[in-house]
């Protein structure tokens, strides 16, 4: 029995959990959620365990019919969700039912949704994950997004789950970010000017951004001689160079390796910041050392821990 | 270049790039896949997964169980030790090719723009093992390294939209298969009726960083009969040891 049917399915609306690890050496992108925060606090509210497989929607979000009762949660993006003919909470644990209508009508800020469902998006786990991997075809729903009448299956609610969000713990998305980085691994490939151009200037996101990466405007950053490496892996939010000097931040789609010089890479708990910039926004880059970054993932990942104990306490 | 001691080098939080050198070359490869295999079989808790590449290798880690620098200490000492410890032999995977005509509807390009015949092309083409110095790109392509000079052709101008999964190609010095349908603007002078992916599989690419890959010429009939095998996953692919073969590449 589906939970819901596809009336429209938004811009991209894909399944995505925390991503296909384990299969890179193979040549297959890990994927998963583009903001690792906003899926993980949404399963967390529906009452699943924070890897579960949610919906991933972007700037317009999907039109779903409710077929079962069932508990859901939206996170991330504020796409302005409505059931029926109310606005219904973020950040917040909501119960549904047959006849119910889920919709986005509207973008209001941020890039990307989550839609967690108890139980979990149901669909078969491809190389250990439900993640979809457009451009290869592999996992989520048949390797694909979402389209309009896809019949989607979540699991059933367990009582008494129904909780919201602390509002300390929701982050708020701004058109400006600042990103931490580490310098590095191909920092020495840079002259000093370009590290120091890299470091203070201003970068606007283009419009080539999506879930592979998104390519900055901005100030040429300098190289020493050339631009090319011998392929490498590309960690999650390495900042590659190419020979134009413009900047191209890669994320979730980001291809296993590549050719390019990298001069720093953003620590995982800015991941979630750039998911949610948009085309038009500005970031800078901040460099921190690996001490600092190291504190920083504690943090991120203690805030989770504190909202899991807030959620399953009832706060 | 090969350094005289791998460069340990930070990639964020998460992952650390141990580099053997910066060319593309079998030795640096070979260092590659032993770690690799170190990596593999020490296992070691707190390590993620780790993607291998021409001269080095990316791992990817978790802060929560192993700091970076007892994760350093482990690579370290499996490195020195990676050196002296058995090894396995490379496997060869002997990928049976349908050369020309349909299959390869450029064969005959490569042979005019290096002045030979297509048989020549062919001949040489399947005369050498082809070292696996990585998969990337996409899922279960890998980059082959070893062809000769004499049969390198530019890429297509023109790239085609659709490549049958299976197709081999020649782009520059490189020989590679698609390993399933994409767009490309490789030279394609050949096909094979192997999945070099199946996700079905587990590891799902018969290929692995640090094997060898030799080309046997077959025909349209045995591509029917192989291709059939292959759907019916009775089709078992020919993987020999290295030995005897020669690290050269030459056979």
């Amino acid at each position: 029995m589906a939970t819901f049917k596809v009336i429209q399915p938004g811009l991209l609306t894909t399944v995505q959990d925390l991503g296909r690890y384990g299969y890179q050496q193979y040549g297959v992108s890990v994927s998963g959620a583009m903001d690792d925060y906003a899926l993980r606090i949404a399963n967390l509210l529906a009452g699943n365990n924070e890897g579960e497989a949610c919906l991933e929607m972007t700037l317009r979000g999907p039109q779903l019919q409710v077929l079962a009762d069932t508990v859901v949660a939206i996170t991330g993006a504020d796409l302005s969700p409505m059931l029926n003919n109310s606005s219904i909470p973020m950040w917040t644990a909501v119960a549904v039912g047959p006849g119910d209508t889920i919709s986005f009508p509207r973008s209001q800020r941020g890039c990307r949704s989550y839609l967690a469902v108890a139980g979990g998006i149901d669909v078969p786990r491809v190389m250990g994950s439900s993640s979809t991997y457009i451009k290869s075809r592999i996992g989520g729903f048949d390797g694909r997004a979402l389209r309009a009448g896809d019949y989607l299956k979540g699991g059933r609610a367990r009582p008494g789950i129904l909780g919201r969000l602390p509002p300390q713990f929701i982050p708020e998305y701004r058109n400006q970010s600042e990103l931490r980085v580490m310098l590095g691994p191909q920092d020495d490939c840079f002259t000093e000017n370009g590290i120091h151009t890299f470091l203070h200037s201003e970068y606007t996101i283009s419009m080539e951004a999506d879930r592979v990466g998104y390519r900055l405007h901005g100030p040429r950053i300098e190289h020493k001689t050339g631009a090319d490496i011998i392929s490498d892996g590309i960690p999650l939010g390495a900042v590659q160079v190419p020979r134009d000097g413009l900047p191209i931040v890669l994320l979730a789609d980001r291809h296993t390796t590549g050719g390019y010089t990298k001069i720093a890479v953003v620590i995982t708990a800015d991941i979630p910041k750039l998911a949610q910039a948009k085309p038009g926004d500005k970031v800078r880059f901040w460099q921190i050392t690996e001490a600092v970054a190291h504190r920083a993932l504690r943090n991120y990942e203690q805030t989770i821990c504190t909202v899991k104990d807030c959620i399953q306490r009832g706060h | 270049m090969s350094y005289d001691r791998p460069r340990f080098q930070t990639g964020g939080d998460k992952t650390l790039l141990i580099e053997f050198g910066n060319a593309i070359a079998p030795e640096l490869n070979q260092q590659v896949r032993c770690l690799l295999l170190a990596i593999q079989r020490a296992g070691i808790s707190g390590l993620i997964e780790v993607v291998p590449a021409y001269s080095s290798l990316l791992v990817y880690y978790e802060p929560r169980q192993i700091s970076l620098r007892e994760l350093r200490g482990r690579l370290e000492a499996l490195e020195r030790s990676a050196e002296d410890s058995e090894i396995p032999e490379p496997i060869v995977t002997e990928v049976p090719v349908v050369y020309g005509g349909k299959y390869g509807p450029d064969l005959e390009f490569v042979a005019k723009h290096n002045g030979l015949t297509p048989e020549e092309v062919v001949r040489i083409h399947t005369g050498t093992a082809y070292r696996v110095y990585m998969l990337g790109f996409i899922p279960g392509f890998a980059y082959l390294g070893g062809m000769s000079a004499r049969i390198a052709a530019p890429r297509l101008a023109t790239p085609r939209i659709r490549i049958p999964g299976g197709s081999v190609g020649i782009a520059g010095n490189q020989t590679g298969i698609y390993p399933a349908e994409s767009p490309g603007g490789w030279q394609l002078i050949g096909r094979t009726p192997i999945e070099l992916f199946d996700l079905h599989n587990e590891p799902p690419a018969q290929l692995k960083t640090g094997n060898y890959v030799i080309f046997v010429r077959i025909t349209p009939s045995e591509f029917t009969r192989i291709r059939e095998a292959v759907r019916q996953r009775t089709y078992i692919v020919e993987e020999t040891p290295m030995a005897g073969k020669g690290e050269s590449g030459d056979i």
